[in-house]
């Protein structure tokens, strides 16, 4: 049989693996060029006034977005609030009850179409169902909105985490008489971890979401004072200030945007951490 | 304790709820079927608030370029057009960087470099996309438009694709800011995969005489197939539906162009701009109804990668 | 060199104290160099050393079988032959082996002809993820220069080598991983002799497969040695009485004892060698 040179395989093999070093660096330094950028433009905007004043007119230096960042921390809250909650019920229906049903198909096939649910979407079904017949944009609409993206994501960590936690533990503790809640939250335990990061995933998520947020909370220069009105907060203020044309709200955009960013990005951080106790 | 004959014999004396089990199982179940009746009023609402264009443009809706709110004619193209290109874009650019990333990290690089790397690119996937938008607004823009546009007029200009103004905005931007998204979503999910190939099918490779790249495309790549596919559809979907990347970049434009340095729309781009201004009944249901589009859209996506792993499964057997 | 040992019929062994051993030369066969010559080799994980010295000579078209508890360093004395342990970064060897006169172990080994000429075969079967036929095909497409006809009868060729062209040649496009656990690993016995190297190493190739399966590859085994040369790691101390011709027993990562199979199995010279092989320890 005739052979085959091997020079070209090696230099092939040379060039793809030289061009491969490469195109990794050079993704790898755009996206981390990325966050150099945001956090150079937006550090000069987060003075003191950042976090304690209250937006001042538009043109005009000075002031700060205090009331965006309690808005977007009560936002978030609030959709915790409702989203791990129901997110974790039907994670534990998955994996207790609807292994084999055709109702846990059904389920998990909806779980999936939610999760790649455009947040945009999202907005638009809150807006139909809470804006319109509310007659008004609202914090209720925009943390509803928020915790309708968690849902899947909290259903889908709690039904894999808990299909983790092996047969025997729940077994051994139906079989001495427990009744199947009681075993259920001894899975939780035994799940913690996983399921802290699940969480904390999903609450950095919609923490930086800013889509759900243009038709349903809208926006407000204004103390977030009440749920029913509209609530300022972070993202849609970026979206907004970025847009005009003064230079000191496109700075404060970098500032939020700098904020954001490092809050989603500890929020991940800490998840990991959490993550890494499981493996243990 | 009582052994369960005991417990069988006197039912209620030690066990004083046995309410308790069933209450745990209709509340779980009634959290789960709240998923079902939330896809399904999801869809129906989006139906319901796009009647008024429905009844008025019918199917034309999807391939009319008119989109003019002053005389009520609206049509999806410009937007479903601009949603396709710049998703393309960004697939092609982002699909064949991340798995070559993917494959630095897990073959290549010594563990020293792809351990924080790796750890790097799964945080950076976490970053909102609102992030992307400002970077691609403020920093990316003029960059497009100083050099790269200029570069591409100069040495492809010949093609349509290529011609015009460099404003830096348009579509061509907003692809690639939008593959600058997805990248560290779908290289990291691939690098999950490319780790899953068990180190005895690799070394069978290189026991057989192979490189680092023959390895890396005929048996890691061919190994963790499904996966990386899977990892593209995810890609696939986020993009698709990506709303604050593209919207800070695309320039907002409903004409229909030939050129990739035209400002244009992406359906998400479009409700995000004018959904919050639009007061006019039939306005707002052409809007709701490009969401019904979009929502559709996603929906077959989701359904491929279905099929496609269905497929897969089927077809290759076991060990794949 | 013309090979023709006799076969000995494969039949269970008895639960004899010791293995019976098939019928074959008492002494080594001094006149032909040998294949590999290992002079002196050491190996480390990082700073943990697992071989001390070896020295060993392994003959051209025979069988030598290579046993010994679990962490003696059978394995990874094996995966020195074809240097697959430098795929990890941790690991290194040092001394020689030297294969037909040449160390491998130096700098300027050509790896790939290196692993063309040294064939190996895992604990697992390592089909690819793709055809029966393209499997076999691999290697050829890789070292030879072949017509879509030729490369068919090569195929072939390796495919009934490896006794298994009668079970696929009706399903040549169906997945490698389709087949059963023993079909898998004659099918990368095939991919391993269709490029035609001259050794091929074996790491306790049966050790996953059910019995009947083992059988067909021991006999398989018996008939590949005319042609290549070939060394087996076995935790299976029946399995190494019946189809090698030589057998090594390694120990703590040094070799003990090596010899023919026969003289091994029943005058060993070393107390520790009689212990395992009657099932004492390990």
């Amino acid at each position: 049989m005739r052979r085959r040179p091997a020079r070209g395989r090696k230099l092939a093999d040379l060039a793809v693996r030289a061009a491969a070093s490469l195109a990794a660096l050079l993704g790898i330094s755009a996206l981390v060029l990325i966050l150099f950028e945001v956090a150079r433009r937006g550090l000069p905007a987060l003075d003191p006034a950042f976090f304690t004043a209250l937006p001042g007119p538009p043109g005009v230096a000075g002031g700060g977005l205090a009331n965006a960042i309690l808005g977007t921390l009560a936002l978030t809250f609030a959709a915790t609030l409702v989203g791990v909650p129901l997110g974790m019920l039907a994670g534990v229906y998955l994996s207790e009850f609807g292994r084999d049903t055709r109702l846990g198909a059904a389920v998990r096939f909806c779980v999936n179409v939610l999760m790649g649910l455009p947040s945009i979407i999202v907005g638009l079904f809150v807006w139909t169902v809470l804006v319109v017949p509310f007659r008004g944009f609202s914090g209720h609409a925009g943390a509803v909105a928020l915790a309708l993206i968690m849902l899947p994501v909290v259903a889908r960590t709690t039904e894999d985490m808990l299909s983790l936690v092996p047969h025997a533990l729940r077994e051994g503790a139906l079989a001495v008489g427990t009744p199947r809640w009681r075993a259920t939250l001894i899975a939780f335990r035994a799940a913690r971890g996983g399921l802290i990061t699940g969480v904390l995933l999903a609450v950095a998520r919609v923490s930086g979401e800013t889509a759900p947020l243009l038709f349903t909370a809208l926006n407000s220069p204004f103390w977030p004072r009440s749920m029913s009105e509209p609530v300022s907060n972070l993202t849609v203020t970026i979206f907004q200030y970025a847009m005009s044309p003064y230079a000191d709200w496109q700075a404060k955009a970098w500032g939020a945007s700098l904020l954001i960013m490092a809050a989603v990005l500890t929020t991940s951080l800490l998840a990991r951490t959490f993550a890494r106790e499981r493996v243990r | 304790m009582t052994t369960r004959h005991a417990h069988a014999a006197e039912p209620d004396r030690r066990r004083p709820r046995p309410w308790g089990d069933p209450l745990f199982r209709g509340l779980t179940a009634a959290a789960a079927v709240l998923f079902l009746a939330l896809a399904a009023a999801i869809l129906l609402e989006l139906v319901n608030g796009s009647t008024l264009s429905l009844a008025k443009f019918g199917p034309s809706f999807l391939w009319s370029s008119a989109w003019n709110p002053v005389t009520g004619d609206f049509g999806a193209l410009s937007s479903i057009a601009g949603t396709l290109i710049t998703t393309a874009i960004a697939m092609a650019l982002a699909v064949p960087m991340s798995l070559v990333i993917a494959l630095f990290l897990v073959e290549l690089a010594p563990p020293a470099v792809s351990k924080p790397v790796g750890a790097a690119i799964e945080l950076l996937a976490a970053v909102p996309s609102i992030i992307y938008g400002m970077w691609g607004l403020f920093v990316f823009v003029p960059f497009m438009s100083d050099h790269v546009q200029p570069f591409l007029s100069a040495h492809l200009g010949f093609l349509p694709l290529f011609k015009g103004p460099p404003m830096g905005i348009g579509l061509l931007t907003a692809g690639i800011i939008l593959a600058l998204m997805i990248l560290p979503f779908i290289t990291s999910v691939m690098r999950d995969v490319l780790r899953m190939v068990p180190p005895v099918v690799k070394e069978a490779g290189y026991g057989m005489g192979s490189t680092v790249w023959e390895v890396a495309r005929k048996v890691t790549v061919r190994y963790g197939v499904r996966g990386m596919v899977g990892a593209c559809l995810l890609g696939l979907g986020r993009a698709v539906g990506e709303t604050m990347a593209v919207t800070f970049v695309i320039g907002n434009n409903h004409r229909v162009g030939t050129s990739l340095f035209d400002a244009g729309n992406s359906i998400a781009s479009a409700l995000a701009n004018e959904f919050a201004e639009a007061a006019d009944p039939l306005y707002l249901s052409a809007l709701v109804e490009l969401g019904l589009v979009l929502f559709l859209m996603t929906f077959a996506i989701q359904g491929l990668t279905h099929v496609w792993i269905r497929h897969l499964e089927r077809s290759a057997g076991r060990g794949l | 060199m013309n090979a023709t040992s006799p076969k000995s019929p494969l039949s269970p062994p008895p639960a004899a104290p010791r293995p019976r051993v098939a019928d074959r030369p008492d002494d080594a066969d001094t006149s032909a160099p040998p294949k590999i010559s290992v002079r002196g080799l050491d190996f480390f994980y990082g700073k943990q050393q697992a071989l001390f010295g070896n020295d060993l000579d392994i003959a051209e078209r025979r069988v030598t079988a290579v046993i010994g508890p679990s962490g003696c360093g059978k394995s990874t004395h094996l995966r020195v032959y074809n240097r697959i342990y430098q795929l990890y970064r941790d690991q290194r060897a040092q001394g020689e082996v030297l294969l037909d006169g040449e160390n491998l172990l130096s700098p300027t080994t050509d790896l790939i002809e290196l692993r063309r000429k040294v064939g190996m075969i895992f604990q697992k079967p390592t089909p690819f993820p793709m055809s029966v036929y393209e499997n076999v095909a691999y290697g050829l497409k890789l070292h030879y220069r072949l017509s879509k006809g030729e490369l068919a009868e090569a195929v072939e060729r390796a495919l009934r080598s490896a006794a298994l062209w009668g079970e696929v040649k009706d399903a040549l496009d169906r997945p490698g991983t389709a087949l059963s656990g023993g079909q898998q690993q004659r099918l990368c016995i095939a991919r391993a002799i269709a490029v035609r190297p001259e050794v091929l190493l074996m790491d306790e190739p049966t050790s996953a497969i059910d019995p009947v399966a083992t059988a067909k590859i021991e006999d398989l085994i018996e008939e590949l040695k005319r042609e290549f040369t070939i060394v087996i790691v076995t935790h299976n101390m029946q399995q190494a009485a019946r189809i090698s011709d030589y057998t090594v027993f390694f120990f703590e990562g040094r070799i003990v004892e090596f010899g023919a199979t026969r003289q091994i199995f029943t005058k060993p010279v070393h107390r520790q060698t009689e212990d395992y092989i009657t099932g004492r320890f390990g």
